[in-house]
């Protein structure tokens, strides 16, 4: 007699019948790593007796220490071993979880290699490469919280990069007028005030979620583009803020490599680190975090529990706008103190990009958001270093990461159930 | 508690969902609310429970006259509802659903999701529910996804419970172990509405009865005076027959052939185990068991939406185990889902666009790669009228149409297409007996135009009226074979096979 199968409701529970499909998602990323391994082997190869040196501290820090010093074939030829090991493993057997972290690690070693390769018989600065790294990644992580608490409450918000914007030039303006701390709290309130604008469109007026957060991004830009080249030009006191320092936490700061890279920042970076650790505490450990990830999943659910949908909604629009206010001043008071027009280029929209990778969630955000920036900072530092890569090639890493990183580590990703969609009772 | 509903009414655009209405729930009692689809029970349970205000008329609890302005007044006020279509976040856990709008939190705000956890555990242990506490609701089947319903209710210590068709998706099993509950809950002092479709519970259960008709107040009493025949008169306004008249059936050749079919899930648990089974054209074939047996996956493996593991699906002599959903269905195989939210429709869709859910491709209705509207309109407005689907146009949102109607939009849409095979998973699931009655001749039409016919249903009763032939289904494996062509087969053998008898004799 064949073996019985038990089937009590909580195994009952796992059956999503899709056994012996073809997973193509191992395949493809089997076949991706190797690939990998033939670039680092063939493409990325240096003389077998350079070395690349990495400086990690400089000569007057607490405690310094020595430079990294690799030498650059051998390690490239490990790391196509690895990724060439990786991807085969990948095509004989296993997927499942492995898929994704291979994929990871695979990355991870691709652009260590191609680090090396870069500065084979050079030398260049591993923490001031990691430090702009984590700079980058500020607006970027910040615009993506923004869209994270807005989409958690089923709203969607396209408008992130006006709010941006707009905190930008509010953060620069208030910022020149009033100081540096005035000036943020006015960018967030700003930003605020357009979540509030967005909140009472989609939500109050049911305004299509798109189209709302379109219009605001066209009026924050016409607004402050006018105003920078009107009015900014003429009165240059008024675009003239002091931006913020960066100040060293002290002890941790002078840790090597991990001090400057995290607790040698400005404000900017270490607002941006709370928040993710706040908002993940508050959507995933507390109670009004459940009830806003109810209100963006079944908002009628969420209504019959007495939970009040059109409040949570405004509340986080509102918070969102706030939040992203604060990234937008990143780009004034964080840096360089003055606002030029549409000076956050798109940073909104990648925010965006960086809230779906990293699965709506805050930490899958700042992850997806460091990558970004490390493409960034990559580019950058490869431009100086000579490389024989035409630069448009370089300024395109960011978006390849992003391509690579969306098709193979994120899978199965699902935005919350009732997103663009205004709720009414009946 | 008591409550007395007062002169409610209710409009929705055109249509009077509830006219004047005054009711008396009382405490220790379990009133049964009877009405056809649409007659607008739900709208008054939900003017109740504080979702809907009503336009006019009072709510009185204990003889004070309250107002609720949302859900929240009406949970405070110590009244809960089970809804008719589930209010559960399908990527929430049990205990998740469970509590959210009353957590329990430690400081900070902080989910005190351990202490929730033993706080669910120990009402399902006193009720004897077994629901686990961390799985995710969207991989639940409805039938606990319905305890957790009442989990959510019970943690809320209501003292008064509605509940709108708590039955209509639970096995008769479930529904004596449910009825415990429910007189349990009336032993300890609680009010309690229970709305149903199915009489024989209202005579069972319910201590007073009230019927509902377009809307309004037609009649009650105690249900113990009443048959069912003369319940279900009030009810539709009509003498209602409850059984078909079905012909002797002359069954041809096979058209729908299982071979040795195994369906593995995910975590490669057998599901289905060598199912070898045929439906005949112009036969009506059941299947009987216990949910949660394998029904869903075998109705899955016939129409193409889960892939099966060995074995053959074979359809009027083809092979059809690699076919995609797509090619069964323009080969003729209808698939009425069991969920018909989840599955068998779009509530953000017209009823018309519904309607033309599995034919927009086709010749009917589309013109090159453009759908002809007003064709669609229509032909769905023609199946409407046909199918008594209740809604004032089929210009309207699915979703706007009362439960039962929406079951019977899914029927017609399913039917009114040529078939060849219809695969009927709890057809009648919510839809009141008036059109149970006309839903069944359908498929008894169906039949009779030399059609295969599949029912999967978890009412007995249904399958013992239908069928021809019935299986039964225990644990993924057929486990037993009856005729019931000729004379009606033998009801406790077939109970005695669903409880797991004959499970040996078949493996
Ligand atoms: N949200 C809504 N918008 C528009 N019309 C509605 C809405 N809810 C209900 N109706 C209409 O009100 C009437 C009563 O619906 P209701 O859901 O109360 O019926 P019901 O008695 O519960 O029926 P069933 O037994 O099928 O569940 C129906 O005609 C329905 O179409
Ligand atoms: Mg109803």
């Amino acid at each position: 007699m064949a073996d019985q199968t038990q089937m009590d409701p909580a195994r009952l529970a796992a059956s999503q019948p899709v056994a012996n499909v073809t997973d193509w998602r191992r395949i493809i990323s089997g076949f991706t790593l190797v690939m990998l391994a033939a670039i680092v082997l063939f493409l990325l190869d240096a003389p077998w007796d350079s070395v690349s040196t990495f400086r990690i501290s400089r000569p007057r820090d607490t405690w310094a220490v020595g430079n990294l010093v690799v030498p650059s074939q051998l390690i490239n030829t490990l790391a196509a071993i690895i990724l060439a090991f990786l991807g085969t493993r990948l095509f004989l057997r296993g997927g499942g979880r492995w898929t994704g972290l291979s994929l990871g690690v695979g990355l991870i070693i691709l652009a260590m290699a191609f680090l090396v390769w870069a500065t084979a018989g050079k030398a260049i600065s591993l923490t001031g490469m990691l430090q702009a790294t984590v700079v980058r990644a500020v607006p970027i992580a910040l615009a993506a919280l923004g869209g994270i608490l807005c989409e958690r409450v089923a709203v969607i918000n396209i408008a992130i990069e006006g709010m941006l914007l707009a905190g930008a030039f509010a953060g620069a303006l208030f910022g020149s007028l009033m100081g540096g701390w005035a000036g943020i709290i006015c960018a967030m309130l700003t930003g605020g005030v357009f979540g509030l604008l967005l909140a009472v469109l989609v939500i109050t007026y049911r305004v299509d979620q798109i189209i709302a957060g379109v219009v605001i991004n066209l009026f924050v830009l016409g607004l402050t583009s006018y105003v920078s080249s009107q009015v900014f030009a003429e009165f240059r006191w008024l675009n003239k803020a002091t931006p913020f320092r960066a100040f060293k936490i002290p002890v941790l700061g002078d840790i090597p490599l991990i001090g400057p890279v995290l607790f040698n920042q400005n404000l900017f970076v270490y607002g941006a680190l709370i928040m993710v650790t706040l908002s993940t505490y508050y959507l995933f450990y507390t109670r009004m975090g459940l009830r806003a990830r109810a209100v963006g999943e079944h908002p009628r659910a969420a209504d019959t529990l007495g939970i009040d949908v059109i409040k949570t909604r405004y509340a986080h629009v509102i918070a969102a706008g706030m939040v992203a206010g604060f990234g937008g001043a990143w780009f004034t008071l964080g840096s360089v103190g003055r606002f030029d027009e549409n000076m956050t280029f798109g940073r909104g929209f990648i925010g965006l990009a960086a809230m779906i990778f990293g699965r709506w969630h805050p930490l899958g955000a700042l992850a997806a958001a460091l990558v970004f920036g490390f493409a960034d900072s990559l580019q950058q530092k490869l431009s100086i270093l000579n490389t024989p890569i035409p630069s448009e090639f370089l300024s395109m890493a960011p978006y390849i990461a992003t391509i690579v990183v969306v098709a193979g580590l994120v899978g199965r990703a699902r935005p919350p159930a009732a997103i663009g969609k205004a709720y009414t009772k009946d | 508690m008591n409550i007395e509903l007062r002169g409610i009414s209710k409009r929705f655009g055109s249509v009077q969902a509830n006219r004047n209405i005054s009711l008396d729930i009382r405490a220790s009692e379990v009133l049964g609310l009877l009405g056809e689809n649409g007659a607008g029970k739900s709208t008054l349970m939900n003017v109740l429970s504080g979702l809907y205000q009503p336009d006019s008329g009072d709510i009185l609890i204990d003889g004070t006259p309250v107002r609720f302005d949302g859900p929240g007044d009406s949970i405070a006020a110590g009244i809960g509802m089970v809804h008719q279509h589930f209010m559960l976040v399908p990527v929430f856990s049990v205990v998740e659903n469970v509590i959210l709008g009353v957590e329990p939190t430690g400081s900070a705000d902080f989910l005190d999701l351990a202490a929730a956890r033993d706080q669910v555990q120990a009402i399902n242990a006193r009720y004897g529910m077994d629901v686990p506490s961390d799985v995710l609701i969207e991989d639940l089947p409805v039938g606990i996804q319905q305890r957790v319903e009442i989990l959510k209710v019970l943690f809320r210590s209501a003292d008064v419970l509605i509940l709108d068709e708590p039955t209509a998706v639970l096995t008769p099993q479930e529904v004596e172990a449910f009825f415990g509950i429910v007189r349990a809950l009336r032993d300890a002092g609680k009010a309690i509405v229970f709305i149903t479709h199915k009489l024989h519970e209202i005579i069972e259960i319910a201590d007073k009865v009230s019927v509902l008709r377009q809307g309004e107040i037609v009649g009650g009493g105690v249900p113990s005076e009443f048959s069912e025949a003369d319940l279900a008169e009030m009810m539709v306004g009509r003498p209602v027959s409850f059984s078909v008249g079905r012909g002797t059936a002359t069954p041809g050749e096979d058209v729908l052939d299982l071979r040795d079919v195994t369906l593995v899930d995910a975590s490669l648990e057998v599901r289905l185990h060598q199912i070898a089974m045929s439906v005949r054209a112009g036969e009506i074939v059941g299947i009987a068991g216990v949910q949660g047996n394998g029904q869903t996956e075998l109705v899955e493996a016939i129409t193409g939406l889960a892939p099966v593991a060995s074995g053959q699906v074979m359809f009027a002599g083809t092979d059809i185990t690699a076919s995609s959903v797509r090619q069964r269905h323009c080969m003729g195989i209808a698939h009425i889902p069991e969920d018909r939210q989840k599955s068998g429709m779009v509530s953000a869709f017209t009823v018309a666009e519904n309607m033309v859910l599995n034919s927009y491709y086709d010749d009917s209705v589309a013109r090159g790669v453009q759908i002809d509207w007003h064709r669609a309109e229509e032909q769905a407005a023609a199946a409407c009228l046909k199918f008594d689907v209740r809604t004032p146009s089929v210009f309207l949102d699915a979703g706007g149409l009362s439960g039962g109607n929406q079951q019977k939009m899914v029927v017609a849409r399913e039917l009114e297409r040529g078939v060849r095979l219809v695969v009927a998973s709890q057809p009648t699931r919510g839809v009141d007996v008036g059109s149970i009655e006309f839903i069944h001749k359908q498929l008894v039409a169906c039949r009779d135009a030399g059609n295969a016919v599949l029912i999967i249903s978890s009412e007995l009763d249904e399958i013992l009226d239908l069928s021809d032939r019935i299986y039964v289904m225990y644990e993924g494996q057929i486990t037993a074979e009856f005729d019931n062509s000729s004379s009606q087969a033998d009801r406790g053998a077939i109970g005695l096979a669903m409880a797991g008898a004959n499970r040996t004799a078949a493996a």
